[in-house]
């Protein structure tokens, strides 16, 4: 036991030391901390209730030292509306990975361990998904059940998981073919333990990878989805919804843009940024 | 080969039919029925039913299905608006060809941007210029893409002046939504390309190839370029998929009329007729043009021409 722990935490120290060496992971990394940072003590940098207060007399303020983003056409400030919606951004973006990440597992293992009829249906099944464009797949379950925060997740780890099936099935059939894929069934171990404990164990880069990558990703389709008004509704402070919004106001007080714009950018990059490093860290011999 | 084709032609049957169940399975979830929709639950209940008759809502679900697959396949009828009573059909001729437009320009202009820049940035690998087109190529895949066009929006509109802001009456008003939408797909490809190009100089016939004296220009051009580009068409057909997922987005942001303006409407209006029209409509495009890029594909790449002629498995 003692000495299986010694050799995990080797094997992280040999990763970290790679990915250390990659600069613009390590900035990557950086940005990522600042902003669950952020979501972590939203409530300490400035209070939630800055976010609802209207002040009538400070309609659409210019960036100042009292309010540092300015303020929006209800005099609300916008510094307090963007550090709050980071929470909306990163916890969509999150949960619809992990959630597509662990529908994705459970489909793509079972097609590509089972093979035969399991394969054929889940494939088949996947084929027909992936015909309809992603972002035509989130608007017709928004136009069906309504826009709010758990329909657009529902819409968004939908459009998700058949590209995550694929990539599953495909490692999984790797890794199956391995002799200690092929020793564990000789001793009698039944599927799902094989599968949760040699095989997706053993595949687990790509799809960190993958995962990590499909965040930012996330946080995009979400962020545009809200922005034509098909996802989280204008009083909440999601960074979309808050760009839907401003657009009236783009000449006037293009700052109501900016602000929340480069806090997706931010966080959609550090995410790819992250992910990037990892794809060398996690696999040596992937490197270019 | 032909047998490839046919295979692969007939799989687009069951396959068409099934996104038509999909999206007929998902928008029949819609709370409320037609008649309650156009007429309010204010209205007398045999209005209502009148209505609903009328739209053939009386019917059991796959009753109604079927009947909507029989219309379109015989009658090329794609429903009936329930805001303007006219045929979907007939929104979707008015608006598509911006759409098409806007898409055909943005996948052409991330083409020719994603796969020079990643050619160059393979062949020079580890250079200032390799170094700048990832970073930049990573930071533009991180902006989203209606942000890039309220920016641009913003400066050529605004504050230049020097394009149009909104619309679809010329050229000059597809440039900056092009730009939108291409620059995304653009930063994918030049990823794409530049793996690709790095992991085939790295194959063994490249080696032999510089060992048998051929100029470095000749070994890159013509035998490394051609194996590299192979992955890249493949993922033209999602490319398309992604730069109509941009185009949609896009024009809410240009108001430009168009097939992503009328589906956000008319989800607005809970026009479900037209949301599934036009969602239909697009995914049957979309699948016709990743068959195209999968029988392309296979006539391009000799080693699968082989695996096939040899009467290998379709898919795999």
């Amino acid at each position: 036991m003692v000495k299986k722990k010694t050799r995990k935490h080797a094997q992280l120290a040999e990763i970290w030391r790679r990915y250390r060496k990659n600069k613009t992971a390590v900035v990557g990394l950086v940005i990522l901390m600042f902003i669950l940072f952020i979501v972590i003590f939203a409530d300490l940098i400035v209070p939630y209730s800055k976010c609802i207060e209207q002040v009538g007399a400070e309609r659409l303020q210019p960036p100042s030292l009292q309010h540092f983003f300015g303020t929006d056409e209800y005099g609300r400030d916008l510094f307090a509306r963007v550090i709050h919606g980071a929470r909306y951004s990163l916890f969509i973006g999150v949960a619809t990975s992990l959630m597509a990440l662990v529908i994705g597992a459970i489909l793509g293992a079972s097609a590509g361990y089972f093979g035969g009829i399991v394969d054929n249906v889940i494939c088949r099944i996947m084929d027909v998904f992936m015909c309809v464009p992603p972002i035509l797949l989130s608007l017709a379950v928004v136009a069906a059940l309504g826009s709010n925060l758990r329909n657009l997740i529902i819409a968004i780890t939908i459009s998700c998981i058949p590209g995550n099936v694929r990539l599953i099935r495909s490692v999984v059939l790797t890794v199956a073919e391995q002799d200690y894929v092929e020793a564990a069934k000789s001793y009698g171990t039944n599927n799902a333990r094989i599968i949760f404990r040699y095989v997706l164990p053993n595949a687990v880069g790509p799809i960190i990878v993958n995962t990590t990558m499909a965040i930012s990703d996330m946080i995009l389709s979400a962020a545009g989805l809200s922005f034509i008004g098909m996802g989280i509704q204008p009083p909440s402070p999601e960074w979309g919804a808050l760009l839907s919004s401003a657009q009236t106001f783009i000449f006037s007080s293009p700052y109501l843009l900016i602000f929340p714009g480069i806090f997706i950018v931010l966080t959609s990059l550090s995410f790819n940024l992250v992910g990037d490093g990892l794809t060398d860290a996690l696999d040596p011999k992937l490197k270019d | 080969m032909a047998k490839y084709t046919i295979k692969r032609l007939l799989y687009m049957i069951p396959v068409l039919f099934g996104v038509a169940f999909l999206v007929f399975t998902i928008l029949s979830l819609t709370p409320g029925d037609p008649g309650t929709i156009i007429l309010g639950i204010t209205a007398k209940p045999e209005d209502i039913a009148a209505l609903n008759a009328e739209f053939g809502y009386d019917q059991p679900f796959l009753i109604r299905f079927f009947n909507y697959i029989g219309d379109i396949i015989f009658h090329f009828d794609l429903g009936t608006s329930y805001q303007s009573r006219q045929p979907v059909i007939e929104d979707i001729i008015a608006r598509f060809p911006n759409t098409l437009k806007l898409t055909i320009f943005s996948m052409s202009l991330s083409a020719i941007l994603g796969i020079s820049l990643g050619i160059l940035s393979a062949v020079r690998q580890y250079s200032k210029l390799d170094h700048i087109c990832v970073v930049t190529a990573l930071i533009f895949a991180s902006i989203p893409g209606f942000w890039l066009g309220l920016m641009l929006l913003l400066i050529f509109a605004l504050k230049l002046r020097v394009l149009p802001s909104y619309g679809a009456g010329t050229l000059r008003h597809f440039i900056l939504p092009t730009l939108t939408v291409s620059m995304t797909s653009a930063a994918g490809l030049l990823r794409l390309t530049r793996s690709a190009m790095l992991e085939t100089v790295r194959q063994e016939y490249i080696r032999t190839a510089k060992a048998k004296g051929a100029s470095e220009k000749r070994v890159i051009w013509k035998h490394a370029l051609r194996n590299a580009l192979l992955p890249v068409i493949t993922t033209l057909g999602t490319s398309f998929g992604a730069s109509l997922g941009g185009a949609i987005i896009a024009e809410t942001v240009f108001a430009m009329p168009g097939m992503g303006t009328l589906i956000t409407t008319a989800i607005r209006q809970k026009d479900i007729p037209v949301v599934m029209g036009s969602t239909l409509f697009l995914a049957t495009l979309f699948s016709l043009i990743i068959l195209i890029v999968d029988l392309l594909y296979a006539f391009i790449d000799p080693r699968i021409k082989a695996k096939y002629q040899s009467g290998g498995k379709s898919r795999g």
